[in-house]
This record gives C-alpha cells, sequence and structure tokens, in this order.
C-alpha cells in the first residue's frame, strides 16, 4: 500500500496549483464553484476564457488520446487534476462535454464523429448540453418520449427536455429519443448529437430555488437531425448512456471545493470575535470544524478509491464505488453549508452584494445549492439503490 | 391531561386556514418576497377586520382577550401559509413589549390602534453582534432634557423600513452586569436622524439595518423602567421564541403533506415513488418530526400561556423545532426532485423560512445551552 503521490505527480500537481491561484485571480468577485456560476451571464464568459487557458496549456483534455489532443493521462493524474480544479473553484472544464460526450464518442462514436466532435472540445470551442431528462422521466429515465422518426437521410425530432444545464450557453447537446415506440423502456432508444441552433430548437430558462438561472427546459419541434449524428446503432442509445455515466465519477471535485470553503471557514472563525473571544475558541464551533475535516478525508479516500478501482477493474464494476463517491460528496458538501450557515448566525441569512454579507454570503447561496447536487446527475436515492444491488448484490425491487 | 384543542380553536385554525388559503396565495408570498415593503394594506386590513392583530390582548385594550395556546394556532397557520407581512413584529415582538413594560397610557394609546391594524411597527434588539444576550446591547440612549438621544445601528429588525414606531431596546447605563442598565423605548419611526436600509436575506422577509443617529425620543416614551429594560427583553424572548416555533411548526406540517401528496401522485417506474420504501421511510422520520415539534411546541406555549415558567420548555422546543424544521424540508426537497428545486415551487419557501428561523432568537445550540443550565449543568 502506498498513499504517496510520485515526484511527477507531485510536480505536476503544484504546476496546476501555480497556474490556477494565478488564473482564478480573474474570477468575478463572489466567485463560487459549480454550474450556477458557470452558467450565470457574468460566469459565461470566465468559464470559456478558463477553458481556451486549460486548452492552451494542455491540461483540458489530458485523459483523451493524443490523436485527441490528450496525452493518455492514466486514471490517477486525472483525479489530481479534478482535485485542483475544485480546490481553485476553477471553471473551464465543460463537465458535458469534456466529462461526458467526449468519453463517450471515445468508446462508442464513429471515426467520423470523433473528427468532427472531439477537436473542437480539446481546444475550448464548442460547450455541450446534457438532453436526457424529462418532466415524466426523472430517476426512470428510459420512460422518456421525446421521439425520434426517421426521414430519409434525416431523423426529425419531437419532444420536451427539461432541467437541461446550460442549454442557454451550450453550442451542442446529447439527447436521448425514443425511435421505436413499440418497444418497452430502454429498449428502442437512440443516441443523437443535436446542433442547439437546429431549426426547431427552443430552450426556456428555469430559475432555481435562489433564482439562478442555471437549467432550462428545452423544446424539440420538429428538429432535423442528419442520420449521422446519430451515436451507435438506432435503438441502441440506452447501452451507451452507461459508458456516458461511468467516466471518470470519483467525485473528488467536490471534496476539493469543500476542503476549500472549510479552511476559508476556519478562517473566518478565527478572525471573527463575539464577547472577546474568537469563534474558533467556541467548543462546538472547534468540534464541527474538526468533524468536517475528518469527513473530508473520507471523502477524499473514498474518491481517490473509486479511481483506482476505475482504474483496475474498468467503468462498469467500480459503478457502486462511484456512486457511494457521489452520495458522499454531495452530502458531505450540504453538512458543510449547513455548518457554515449555522456559524454565520444571523447572518447567514444575508444574500451575496450587501456589506453584511460574510463570505459573499456564500452560505445563504451553498445552503441553496447543495439541494440540487442530490439530485443531478441521478439522485441520492438512485445511486443508494445501485450500491445496494450492485455493489452489495441485494435484490433489487424495480 | 388533556392534548387536544377546544371546539373554539378548532374553528380559529379552520377559518384561519381557509382565510388565508384564500387571501394569500403562494402567488402572493413570492410576489411579497420581491416587493419593497413586502405586505399588502389590503390583507392587512382583512386580518384586521378578523380581530387577529388584537387576538391575544385583554379586551380593556381593544383585544379579545384570547390566550397565548389561541395566538399559537393562528400563527401555525399564518407559518401554514407563509404569511408575509409585519404581524409576528407588530403583534407578537412589540404588542407583548407594550403590554408587558408599558405603563396604563402608553397601552391605552397602542395597544387598540394596533388591534385596529392601524399600527405596524418594528423591534429593534440585536445589534451587529447578531446575539440575543444582554452584553450585545451597545446603541446609546443619552439623556438631554426631555428628551433621550439614541445613537447606534441595529441590524436585523424585520420592518423597520414600514413602521410607524420602533421599539429600540437601548444601553443607558453600563451597569455591574450586563443587564443592568438597558432601557426599551418607543420611538417615532419617522423621526429625524433613523434611517433604514433593507437587507436581502435568503426568505425575502424584511429585514432591515438600522442607523439612529442622535434620534431624539421623549422621556414619555420610556417602555418600563429606566435601566430595567432586560428583564422584559427576556420575558419577551421567551414568548417570542414559542410564537416562532408554532409558525415553523406550520410550516413543516405543510411541507410534510405537500411532499406525502407528491409521492402518492408522482409515478416513476411505472408506481408512485411513495411505493419506494426510502420514500416512505423519509416520510415517517418527517412526520415524527413535524409531531415531535408540536408537542414539544404546545407544552411550551401551554405554560407561557399558564403563566408558568417554560424557559426550559421553550429553549427545549427551539433547540428542536429548528432542526426539525430544517430535517424536514431537506427530506421534503429530496422527495420532490427537480421541480422542487425551482424557484415557482412551493417547497423553496418553506426552505427558506426554515433556514431564516433556525437563528432567529438563537439557534439550536444557544437554546440546548440554555437547557444545560436549567438542568444545573
Ligand atoms: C441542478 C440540477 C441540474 C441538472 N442538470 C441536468 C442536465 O443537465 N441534464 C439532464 O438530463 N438532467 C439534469 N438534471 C435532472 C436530474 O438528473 C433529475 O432531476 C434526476 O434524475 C431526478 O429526476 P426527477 O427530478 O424527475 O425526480 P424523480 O425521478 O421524480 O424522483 C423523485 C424522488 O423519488 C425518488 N425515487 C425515484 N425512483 C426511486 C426508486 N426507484 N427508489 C427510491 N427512490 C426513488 C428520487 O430519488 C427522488 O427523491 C439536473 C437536476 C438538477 C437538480
Amino acid at each position: 500500500m502506498d498513499f504517496k503521490l510520485t515526484p511527477e505527480q507531485e510536480a505536476l500537481k503544484k504546476e496546476l496549483d501555480d497556474f490556477l491561484r494565478e488564473e482564478m485571480k480573474n474570477a468575478p468577485p463572489g466567485w463560487e464553484a459549480g454550474m450556477e456560476a458557470m452558467f450565470s451571464d457574468e460566469g459565461w464568459p470566465f468559464h470559456r476564457y478558463m477553458a481556451r487557458r486549460l486548452s492552451e496549456k494542455g491540461w483540458l483534455v489530458r485523459p483523451w488520446p493524443r490523436e485527441y489532443g490528450g496525452v493518455d493521462a492514466p486514471m490517477i493524474e486525472q483525479v489530481i487534476f479534478s482535485e485542483v480544479m475544485g480546490y481553485h473553484r476553477a471553471p473551464g472544464r465543460d463537465i458535458f462535454g469534456i466529462g461526458m460526450i467526449g468519453p463517450t464518442l471515445l468508446v462508442a462514436g464513429n471515426e467520423e464523429q470523433k473528427k468532427e466532435h472531439l477537436p473542437p472540445i480539446a481546444r475550448a470551442e464548442r460547450f455541450w448540453c446534457q438532453g436526457w431528462s424529462e418532466p415524466n422521466a426523472g430517476s426512470d429515465l428510459a420512460s422518456l418520449t421525446t421521439r425520434a422518426v426517421r426521414d430519409g437521410d434525416d431523423y426529425i425530432i419531437n419532444g420536451q427536455k427539461t432541467w437541461t444545464s446550460g442549454a442557454h450557453f451550450a453550442d451542442w447537446s446529447f439527447i436521448l429519443a425514443r425511435t421505436n415506440p413499440e418497444e418497452k423502456r430502454s429498449r428502442g432508444i437512440s443516441f443523437f448529437l443535436v446542433d442547439m441552433k437546429s431549426p426547431g430548437v427552443t430552450v426556456r430558462p428555469l430559475l432555481g430555488m435562489n433564482g439562478t438561472h442555471l437549467f432550462n427546459e428545452v423544446y424539440y419541434d420538429d428538429v432535423r437531425v442528419p442520420a449521422r449524428n446519430r451515436v451507435g446503432e438506432e435503438n441502441e442509445g440506452w447501452a451507451i448512456t452507461r459508458a456516458t455515466m461511468n467516466f471518470e465519477r470519483s467525485s473528488i471535485e467536490t471534496v476539493g471545493v469543500v476542503k476549500r470553503e472549510l479552511e476559508e471557514l476556519a478562517a473566518f472563525c478565527k478572525e471573527t470575535k463575539w464577547n472577546g473571544k474568537t469563534l474558533s475558541q467556541n467548543p462546538f464551533v472547534r468540534h464541527r470544524l474538526a468533524q468536517l475535516a475528518i469527513e473530508i478525508d473520507v471523502g477524499r479516500a473514498l474518491a481517490y478509491r473509486t479511481a483506482w478501482l476505475q482504474e483496475k477493474g474498468g467503468l462498469l464494476l467500480s459503478a457502486d464505488a462511484a456512486s457511494a463517491a457521489k452520495v458522499y460528496g454531495t452530502e458531505l458538501a450540504q453538512r458543510l453549508a449547513y455548518t457554515g450557515y449555522q456559524i454565520m448566525g444571523l447572518y447567514g441569512q444575508v444574500k451575496m452584494g450587501s456589506k453584511w454579507a460574510p463570505l459573499h454570503g456564500s452560505y445563504e447561496s451553498s445552503s441553496q445549492l447543495c439541494m440540487g447536487m442530490n439530485l443531478a446527475g441521478g439522485s441520492s436515492e438512485v445511486q443508494r439503490n445501485m450500491i445496494a444491488w450492485f455493489g452489495l448484490g441485494l435484490p433489487r425491487t424495480i | 391531561m388533556d392534548l387536544g384543542f377546544t371546539e373554539e380553536q378548532e374553528m380559529l385554525r379552520t377559518t384561519a386556514r381557509d382565510f388565508l388559503e384564500k387571501e394569500c396565495p403562494k402567488s402572493l408570498v413570492k410576489e411579497m418576497a420581491e416587493d419593497e415593503k413586502g405586505y399588502t394594506p389590503e390583507l392587512w386590513r382583512k386580518m384586521a377586520e378578523l380581530g387577529w392583530m388584537g387576538l391575544a390582548f385583554p379586551e380593556e385594550y381593544g383585544g379579545m382577550g384570547m390566550s397565548f395556546i389561541d395566538l399559537a394556532v393562528l400563527l401555525e397557520e399564518m407559518g401554514r401559509a407563509c404569511l408575509p407581512g409585519p404581524f409576528f413584529s407588530t403583534v407578537v415582538l412589540c404588542g407583548f413589549t407594550i403590554l408587558e413594560a408599558g405603563n396604563e397610557e402608553q397601552k391605552r394609546e397602542f395597544l387598540p390602534k394596533i388591534a385596529n391594524g392601524d399600527l405596524i411597527l418594528a423591534l429593534a434588539l440585536t445589534e451587529p453582534s447578531a446575539r440575543y444576550d444582554p452584553a450585545s446591547i451597545q446603541i446609546k440612549a443619552v439623556p438631554k432634557g426631555d428628551d433621550y438621544l439614541i445613537s447606534g445601528t441595529k441590524l436585523f429588525v424585520e420592518n423597520a423600513h414600514i413602521a410607524d414606531y420602533i421599539i429600540c431596546v437601548t444601553r443607558t447605563k453600563n451597569g455591574a452586569s450586563p443587564e443592568e442598565g438597558i432601557t426599551i423605548f418607543l420611538v417615532d419611526g419617522g423621526s429625524a436622524g433613523i434611517s433604514t436600509t433593507l437587507l436581502k436575506t435568503i426568505a425575502g422577509d424584511k429585514q432591515c439595518e438600522v442607523i439612529f443617529d442622535n434620534v431624539r425620543v421623549p422621556k414619555k416614551n420610556m417602555l418600563g423602567e429606566l435601566n430595567k429594560g432586560w428583564g422584559v427583553v427576556e420575558k419577551l424572548l421567551e414568548k417570542a421564541t414559542a410564537a416562532l416555533c408554532a409558525q415553523m411548526v406550520g410550516g413543516a406540517q405543510a411541507a410534510l403533506d405537500m411532499s406525502i401528496a407528491y409521492a402518492k401522485e408522482r409515478v416513476q417506474f411505472g408506481r408512485p415513488i411513495g411505493s419506494f420504501q426510502a420514500i416512505q421511510h423519509y416520510c415517517a422520520n418527517m412526520v415524527t418530526d413535524v409531531d415531535g415539534s408540536k408537542y414539544v411546541t404546545y407544552e411550551a406555549a401551554w405554560k407561557v400561556s399558564n403563566g408558568l415558567p417554560a424557559t426550559m420548555e421553550v429553549s427545549m422546543a427551539k433547540a428542536w423545532v429548528s432542526e426539525a424544521y430544517r430535517r424536514v424540508t431537506l427530506l421534503g426537497h429530496q422527495i420532490h426532485g427537480s421541480i422542487g428545486f425551482c424557484m415557482d415551487h412551493d417547497m423553496p419557501l418553506y426552505f427558506k423560512r426554515a433556514k431564516a428561523a433556525e437563528p432567529t432568537f438563537g439557534d439550536a445550540d444557544w437554546h440546548r445551552e440554555v437547557v444545560a443550565k436549567q438542568l444545573g449543568l
């Protein structure tokens, strides 16, 4: 057993760390990690800027093969990268492009699709969104009803997607649509790449509970998609979704973000006095912060273990560990948000922008946003089902 | 022992629920969260006509002479409806202060006007230290002729921006102990030298920063005795905390009701999500939290209502309900999935109110400390 990084890995980590420390000075005031910041009017240009900078440095798609702009970086390096990115709350990595559709195309795309789509992602020129969920197909994604009907060299797509994060900025989306309505559930679904500028695509904003515009409804009305934009065989799209969801799923980035937040919270507690004593002298506060530090260490271990298992056993074999890391990470972020909120006392309520909002009002917003993270990318309940069914072999209920 | 409500109380609850469902729909609640004033005079007037503002004031001061428990029932329904506006600050925070500390003349002048809905009041208690202990009262009131001059900053003062009067808790002397030297004044909201800034907060309630710059208050506007104000504040906080718990309980019940309804109606995998044991257990945990919250609150309210010592019970209630309401809204959100994460949905209203109520009048840690002291620790 060896918990140490190699000198090369340490060097890589430091280089990235130094780079991000410098670059993050350009962040808009009150910048937070996470989708809500990236998909805001002020955040989007910064997200794109950072993507370009990372691409120039050769860091954006390191795990990809060399011919598509990567360096075949091993899993451990991806984890290091994500951890440092999380710690600096750095945007720039398009989770849908680099995190999902890129790896999917590498596994399931044809040569033409790879050539068309991978280089623009690697150069930070093309950004993506994920059009999977529908109003009546959330956890039960396989019940989706968006239709794709073959018409000559095209498919014609009709239906509604929802909760599509970043659709208001994305250039392309990858969506699931039913090509065979006779077939039930996961059979009869195909996987498509859709240019968001196609006629018939309408994006309508949905505001999140704290008022941020992060996700959208996306309507597809007679949208023509060339058949060459179907990934994999017709009616066989479901199997591809599993590849999409199973690439680097250590959730280490969340742990990195939380670690940074704890450091800032601890600094705040050291500075803030009440009745002549700093908050950090208060035993309640001390124990809560210490507990979070412990939980972060556990989270980090779970994340590294997931990556290690992924490297050894492949993506599908480590799916339960990935689910565990995801649930743990998002719930840890939630506990941190709640603890921070409580430590702020009455000030926790004040929104960003007021001189009375400590740490830019970050706990007012994070205590709300963390609710969404327990749902995005598969709810905590569904993840726990996965752990029970695939990890523990307990009988399936559905 | 009787853990039930009287017929009159049940009737009050039904009337209040029906009225608020009709007059205070969630669309209005959301609108008021964005609105600068935060209430509508029409609804305020209608509530006054129902006698709600004076519900718990004695009849001789224009009230209905009902009990604190009766008021708790009403507050529960207000919590359920997420009623925006200055009811709590006017009636509970200020009305009770006047009733407790005011002299006959003050009571005769102000309470009937509050009961009629003619006055809006705000309590300026907390300061930038944001605590509820006597040491935190630093804002100065200095005598000058027939007046006092108040200077300093109050923070988290709900509805100060619309208040006809602000009840300000001041320091008039640095005594041997922090409790000594605190004096309460009833300040005309329009006095020169008061400036208010509205804070934007999670629940969209209207909390303000209030700066007093040599604000002149006539001596006759002192509420209670010079330098002896803390006893009044302590008593008030006990009542206000119990009242807030009642409101929170109503909100928690509503969040539970909504979640159960949704669990029955939302279908995934060909069946209602409420058929999944994970969701059933969430609901079971929620109802246990809500019922626990109710009865710990009712016990506290009953003690307050009957003039019994209630410090321990009130603190137990606030410590428990602060955390239970948070747990309930959290599970409620989980049950609702992404639809509940949307601003237009009603779930976030409860989540945000739970968050706002958590630190108000002391968070769970603060009240556990009170309980520990009461246990002789
Ligand atoms: C911030 C955010 C961003 C998102 N971004 C995207 C995006 O970009 N693209 C996209 O396609 N989707 C996106 N989503 C949608 C997300 O993937 C879905 O919301 C999620 O899969 C849950 O679906 P639902 O909201 O319909 O809830 P439902 O599936 O209706 O679930 C409701 C509740 O029932 C529970 N439940 C359901 N089935 C079971 C079961 N079998 N056992 C136990 N419990 C169960 C759920 O866990 C949940 O608690 C996003 C969501 C959020 C919050």
